[in-house]
């Protein structure tokens, strides 16, 4: 079991926050809107296997929002650098949500330092008639609980107390959230033209019970991206590495073994 | 003092047990609760009691903007400007709207309010807002650039009118090759530029700039909050060396007058607790979506509303809101002292009087506007009257 480490690194004026543990080939993990910092048992485990790189993005958390920050593509271009600035080579690139997102963008534009890509619930794409849960018209205890589909978690989630300095991270979580998703909502029409490009192996992963991305959008981004593979999680919602740790390690260490 | 009378034009007929089923009249009430017959009747009441206070000598007549609900039917306010521009001859027309962050083509309000400038012959009062949050989830512009889109549509606007056509102009959200306006305003260099709000110091820092005095109205909010605001005002405005007269500073607020106190409380009762328990209900998460205030005023003004429930949650009882000064009600002598009083101790020179609310009939509206322009108003007219020193044009 491998503990993680805390860093700040200063890239285009912005310093961000990234968490790293364990050795062995780059996992590069791009998180969702809520933000990350958290070492949850998710990432502990797959830094027996790797050396895990966790960063909060700019506009989140403990990073600091830069004045240039307005799109998925400004975070793409910063992430591009954080990687040149880390000497980081050979990644597996995994992203969940907006971090998916993310991933599939920096991959349509440059796919030379990545080996693989998982997408777990990635945000990016639009489906015709499949209306996304609307993230900001949701309660704090709404969204906690769409994002699961086993109510004992946000039950004692929300009972947990929660402090100040968390309570203002989450404020400017939605804060950069909404302004990097908020129209079109959740999704990039000019990304989904060119998804197709992707071509290093591709694995997405979606929760049978996504109330926020629901799952239509797991064959959709199959098809997409030529040669992708699709892994179902049960009873799960948003946030499989979280709700479904084990099941979704096993999916994603299996896809990053077979890479040739 | 100059009294305007704002309308916000409900849907009075709203079946107010909406709420037993949803949890807001904005955004997402179905459209279905709007009963197509109700409409030309409506409008038209609507309409006639806002001439009716040009007729009784009222400064000037409001209408505003909102979109996709049941609280306000004047999502496009120049439609109405319109109507009274033709149908009324002396009063001041005030659009408050437009919400400028809302249009992808900001250039339309110049054209909308040169348009009212010239067939009101020069009555037309200019006001910018930036909507309320819930106009962000109806329009689906993005609430985390707001303030910028804002920014750049007023400046942009202000070109159209000021600057010689054809110009150009770039921003980060608008650029045009050719600002060219016709028709030009008939007030020059601009109509008179009104910032309706609910309270922000970044708004009220740039309102009270020397190259810009804007009119200020604080909007439907306690008297407590009017005071912290206009003071706000004041004291920028000593900041940039210049004493900020009356006549930029304006309340917004519900007013109901009768014979008596005992009997305006009774008959405004009803129709008051449903426009602020009713008609402006809405969820936290719909009133205030992320982005349309900063991170600091989020922390600071965002989470005391939700403590507070201002959004929604609490019943308010015409006895608090009288108490709180989120409606003005009375016989005319005690209107007239209430307005007089905070007048006193704030400052204002404009007052902006709702005498429409919820539900109110027609027949009380205008008798509450009757005995408010023959009773109350005369005994104010003295007072706060001081207009603004002039404009000094200079580099920023």
């Amino acid at each position: 079991m491998a503990e993680a480490t805390e860093h700040y690194v200063t890239i285009a004026d912005c310093k961000v926050q990234y968490l790293r543990g364990g050795k062995g080939q780059t996992v590069l993990f791009l998180h969702g809107g809520g933000g990350a910092g958290i070492w949850f048992p998710f990432f502990n485990a797959l830094s027996e296997q790797y050396d895990v790189v966790m960063p909060e993005h700019p506009g989140f958390g403990r990073s600091d929002t830069p004045p240039w920050l307005d799109n998925v593509g400004d975070l793409s271009n910063f992430y591009f650098e954080f990687i040149k600035r880390l000497g980081l080579k050979d990644i597996h690139l995994i992203g969940n949500s907006l971090g998916g997102w993310l991933a599939a963008d920096m991959v349509v534009r440059n796919p030379t330092p990545f080996r693989s890509l998982t997408l777990i619930t990635a945000a990016g794409i639009h489906v015709h008639d499949v209306p996304k849960g609307d993230i900001f018209l949701w309660s704090p205890e709404q969204l906690m609980r769409n994002l699961f589909h086993n109510q004992a978690i946000p039950d004692a989630l929300l009972k947990a107390p929660v402090n100040e300095e968390e309570r203002r991270r989450q404020m400017k979580n939605s804060l950069t959230l909404a302004k990097l998703t908020w129209q079109p909502r959740l999704y990039d029409p000019h990304l989904q033209k060119w998804v197709h490009r992707i071509d290093i192996p591709t694995l997405i992963v979606w929760g049978d019970d996504d109330k926020l991305i629901p799952p239509p959008y797991g064959p959709a981004w199959r098809d997409l991206i030529p040669g992708a593979t699709l892994a179902v999680i049960k009873d799960c919602g948003h946030v499989p590495h979280l709700e479904k740790t084990e099941e979704t390690l096993a999916v994603i260490t299996k896809h990053i073994a077979g890479v040739k | 003092m100059k009294f305007f009378m704002i309308h916000l034009m409900p849907y009075t007929h709203l079946d107010l047990d909406y709420d037993k089923k949803y949890d807001s009249a904005w955004v997402t009430l179905p459209n279905s609760y709007f009963d197509p017959k109700d409409g030309p009747a409506l409008y038209n009441r609507f309409i006639d009691e806002l001439v009716y206070a040009d007729e009784l000598g009222f400064d000037g007549i409001c209408c505003n903007e909102h979109h996709q609900n049941a609280y306000g039917l004047m999502p496009i306010p120049g439609v109405i400007a319109g109507a009274l521009a033709r149908q009324t001859r002396n009063c001041k027309i005030a659009v408050l709207g437009r919400a400028l962050p809302l249009l992808t083509y900001p250039l339309a309000v110049a054209e909308e309010y040169a348009m009212l400038d010239n067939i009101s012959n020069g009555r037309l009062i200019a006001g910018f807002v930036r909507g309320i949050g819930a106009e962000y989830h109806s329009t689906g512009v993005n609430p985390a650039e707001s303030h910028e889109r804002f920014h750049e549509a007023h400046d942009l606007i202000l070109q159209a009118w000021t600057k010689p056509g054809p110009s150009i102009y770039e921003g980060k959200y608008y650029h045009f090759n050719y600002v060219n306006t016709w028709p030009r305003v008939v007030q020059q260099p601009h109509p008179p530029i009104w910032i309706p709000s609910q309270g922000s110091s970044e708004t009220i820092n740039w309102a009270s700039h020397p190259s810009r005095k804007y009119v200020y109205l604080q909007t439907f909010s306690p008297v407590e909050q009017l005071r912290h605001f206009m003071r706000l005002y004041r004291q920028q405005a000593e900041k940039y060396g210049y004493e900020a007269k009356p006549q930029q500073l304006g309340w917004a607020t519900p007013i109901y007058v009768s014979d008596t106190d005992e009997a305006a409380v009774r008959e405004a009762r009803p129709h008051v607790e449903a426009f602020y328990n009713k008609f402006l209900r809405m969820p936290f998460e719909m009133l205030l979506p992320p982005g349309y205030l900063s991170l600091n005023s989020m922390a600071a003004v965002g989470e005391k509303a939700r403590a507070g429930g201002a959004a929604q949650g609490a019943v308010k009882k015409i006895e608090d809101l009288m108490e709180k000064g989120m409606i003005i009600c009375g016989s005319p002598d005690s209107v007239a002292q209430q307005l007089e009083h905070h007048q006193k101790e704030v400052g204002y020179g404009k007052v902006i009087a709702m005498m429409q609310f919820g539900t109110l009939p027609h027949d009380m509206t205008k008798r509450s506007m009757e005995l408010f322009a023959t009773k109350v108003i005369p005994k104010l007219r003295h007072i706060g009257e001081e207009e603004a020193t002039p404009v000094v044009h200079a580099a920023e």
